[in-house]
């Protein structure tokens, strides 16, 4: 914590430090460390990926053919956890560790030895996550919502899975400190709350969430532990307990925390649109308030993921209504970036269309939101395809979408080097094209009754399930495309300018050349 | 604008971690939460006894099986009803009497958790005695009859004609009172 910008820069450190493997052991520096961020969670998108490969080629026909259940079963569970967990967050963490610091005029994160810490416990965690596929038992397997009593009763992948999530949880609060006090105390002389770049904006509130509930999912499978090893009967009906107090508790983590990996990716695109537009961002203080209206709601809603495990009607009324009010501040999002586009000079480069295809699909997820907080089509649709279609179109079309776009946007600034463009607009169309096959169709399924979490299906669902399979293996082919799209801008790039977005009005584009100097603003840049 | 000297961002460091460990408690504080939610809101009120409302009248005009299920888990005692069903009028007191025998050579005290089907019949069955309020102390071999004594309340919607009710007996560590809510 001693390594404030002041000192790294007062002791010439920059030009001493370690080369090779240690270099990254031991860097405090905030762009090394959004780096890691960013390579971690790719090679965690990777691995969720490939479980979701696996899944998808064992619902390819009917039947069980590849994965006997219960390895489906760790499959769908891990690959729940590793994305949540593994992937979208901490590839949020890094844009926050390059971004922050750059777009407020600071030198560094504030606390940039803790920062190190919280990126080096990912790879402890993935490791307990992967790892115990191997051990006696499998991996967990009771869905990424690790419900009781299957969690209080499955073997040692449920313990590496709770140390694990310990373990992220960590790490995420590290992250969130040291995120609020960077942009609290260490902006740039004249950059008051209001001119703060979105980006800035909806990381403060997610930081905020990260801290409200993250110490909550801590203590919950704390409780988890101390039932399947210390006699303690939290969840446990023989106890007194009950297991549906579980399902509240993981819900008041878990349902702010669906928005603290949507919220940085409105961030984004409130960059990117503004930028491709030619125009300032349409009703910024609506949004700032939009931001702040959906994080305290998402804090109230918790019980709709529970509208079938039993709850009095006016439990159900109230959070239906508290669900569906969500939908007003987002609406104000969406209808201000079609505003912001509105008479803009608009030009289609790769991060414009991931973010107009984000507007795009995550209406359509947010809609079938809405129709999932309606208390009698939930009754139908809980467990089906449905909910998987819509939270997919949220997460993957929502912050796997924005999250391709600040790749896109920012590569020349990380990198210097300017991503082929032609290959990053085939990135987003065949992106495009194969999400909506795998998903869109899991809607018809849904509605028609099939059943999440299970390996083999009635026949009738058969065709739907082959196209998935089909748009799926084509999602996860093209990921692959983006990987190199990256590896060849970073090694082989054409030099980018210092500012090749020429709609561009935040401090990394108007104050850094491309790439981005090692130490940035030592000096506070100042802002008008 | 900067405040950016180390103490001002340890400080704010600390209060962020005060914050976190008090949204830890929180999590656990909202256990006893959810217990007093539900006591004070009348969910989940298995194991305490009812009483029967004054208007309570029986239904002649149609017949409900009620169906009576006895398990235990983890103790060795033997558990089942005398009866394994009844046909009813709703709104007809029922009175039934449940079996236990302590097969081990070791004292075992357990308690029965209940459990209905169809899940709501918990808002339509009145419980005026049950073995389930209290914990069970079983001697070396010993053999216990408990009654149940409930009304089905009229109000029990007419297109369900058969209910099951279930105990579950479990082990309660020797020392513990018994559970009640």
């Amino acid at each position: 914590m001693a390594a404030v910008h002041g000192d790294a820069h007062g002791h010439g450190h920059d030009d001493h430090h370690p080369s090779g493997i240690m270099r990254w052991i031991t860097t405090t520096n905030h762009k090394d460390i959004g780096t890691m961020y960013l390579w971690f969670s790719f090679a965690m998108f990777l691995v969720g990926g490939t479980l979701a490969m696996g899944i998808r080629a064992e619902l390819y026909q009917p039947g069980i053919q590849i994965l006997q259940p219960e390895l489906f079963n760790q499959f769908t569970t891990l690959h729940g956890l590793i994305m949540v967990f593994g992937a979208i967050m901490p590839a949020f963490v890094g844009f926050a560790n390059w971004q922050v610091p750059m777009m407020i005029g600071a030198p560094d994160m504030a606390f940039a030895r803790m920062n190190n810490w919280s990126f080096w416990l990912l790879p402890v965690a993935a490791t307990l996550l992967i790892s115990s596929f191997f051990v006696p038992g499998g991996a967990a397997a009771g869905g990424w919502t690790f419900y009781p009593p299957l969690s209080t009763q499955g073997g040692l992948g449920v313990d590496l899975m709770i140390f694990a999530v310990h373990i992220l949880g960590a790490s995420s609060i590290m992250g969130s400190i040291n995120i609020i006090t960077t942009i609290l105390n260490m902006r740039a002389p004249g950059m008051t709350l209001m001119k703060m770049p979105m980006f800035v904006w909806t990381w403060l509130i997610t930081a905020y969430l990260l801290v409200l509930v993250m110490p909550v999912l801590a203590g919950v499978v704390t409780m988890l532990l101390t039932d399947r090893h210390f006699g303690t009967s939290f969840f446990n009906a023989a106890g007194g307990g009950d297991p549906v107090m579980f399902q509240h508790i993981f819900w008041f983590f878990g349902h702010p925390e669906v928005y603290i990996m949507i919220l940085p990716s409105f961030g984004i695109v409130s960059e990117v649109i503004p930028t491709f537009s030619r125009k300032p961002l349409f009703g910024y203080s609506s949004m700032v308030y939009a931001t702040a209206s959906i994080a305290i709601l998402s804090c109230v809603v918790w019980a709709h993921h529970m509208f079938t495990a039993g709850m009095p009607t006016v439990g159900q009324l109230f959070f239906m209504y508290a669900t569906m009010l969500i939908a007003v501040p987002t609406a104000v999002k969406v209808f201000n970036w079609t505003a912001t586009m509105w008479r803009g000079s608009m030009t289609f480069e790769t991060p414009m269309l991931f973010s107009i295809g984000f507007i795009f699909l995550f209406v359509i997820g947010g809609f079938s939101g809405v129709i999932c907080a309606i208390v009698p089509i939930d009754i139908q649709v809980q467990d089906t395809y449905y909910v998987i279609a819509h939270f997919h179109y949220v997460l993957v079309s929502g912050s796997l979408f924005a999250l391709f776009a600040g790749a896109y946007y920012w590569i020349p600034k990380w990198t210097g080097h300017m991503y082929n463009e032609t290959l990053g607009k085939w990135h987003f169309w065949l992106s495009m094209f194969f999400f909506n096959l795998t998903f869109f169709v899991q809607h018809f399924l849904g509605l028609a009754g099939m059943p999440r979490r299970i390996p083999d299906y009635n026949l009738q669902f058969a065709d739907f399930n082959m196209i998935s399979s089909i748009g799926a293996f084509g999602f996860g082919l093209t990921q692959l495309l983006f990987l190199y799209i990256m590896i060849s801008c970073i090694r082989s790039g054409e030099k980018a300018p210092q500012k090749p977005w020429d709609g561009a009005t935040t401090l990394e584009w108007t104050h850094l050349p491309c790439p981005a100097p090692y130490h940035s603003f030592e000096k506070p840049p100042i802002v008008k | 604008m900067v405040k950016n000297s180390l103490s001002a961002n340890v400080l704010m460091m600390k209060k962020l971690l005060v914050f976190t460990l008090v949204m830890f408690i929180f999590g656990f504080a909202l256990v006893p939460f959810y217990e007093k939610f539900c006591e004070v809101t009348g969910i989940n009120n298995l194991l305490k006894p009812d009483v029967l409302v004054k208007d309570n009248w029986v239904d002649e005009g149609r017949w409900v099986v009620v169906e009576f299920d006895a398990n235990t888990r983890g103790l060795p005692w033997s558990f089942k009803p005398l009866q394994t069903s009844a046909r009813i009028h709703p709104g007809e007191p029922v009175d039934v009497m449940y079996e236990i025998t302590n097969n081990s050579d070791r004292e075992i005290s357990g308690q029965a958790i209940p459990s209905y089907s169809p899940r709501f019949l918990d808002k339509h069955l009145k419980k005026f005695e049950c073995f389930c309020f209290t914990k069970q102390v079983l001697k070396p071999n010993e053999t216990r009859q408990m009654p149940v004594q409930f009304v089905i309340e009229p109000g029990l919607p007419t297109d369900i004609q058969t209910v099951t009710i279930s105990y579950t007996f479990f082990e309660l560590p020797a020392g513990t009172s018994a559970i009640k809510k």
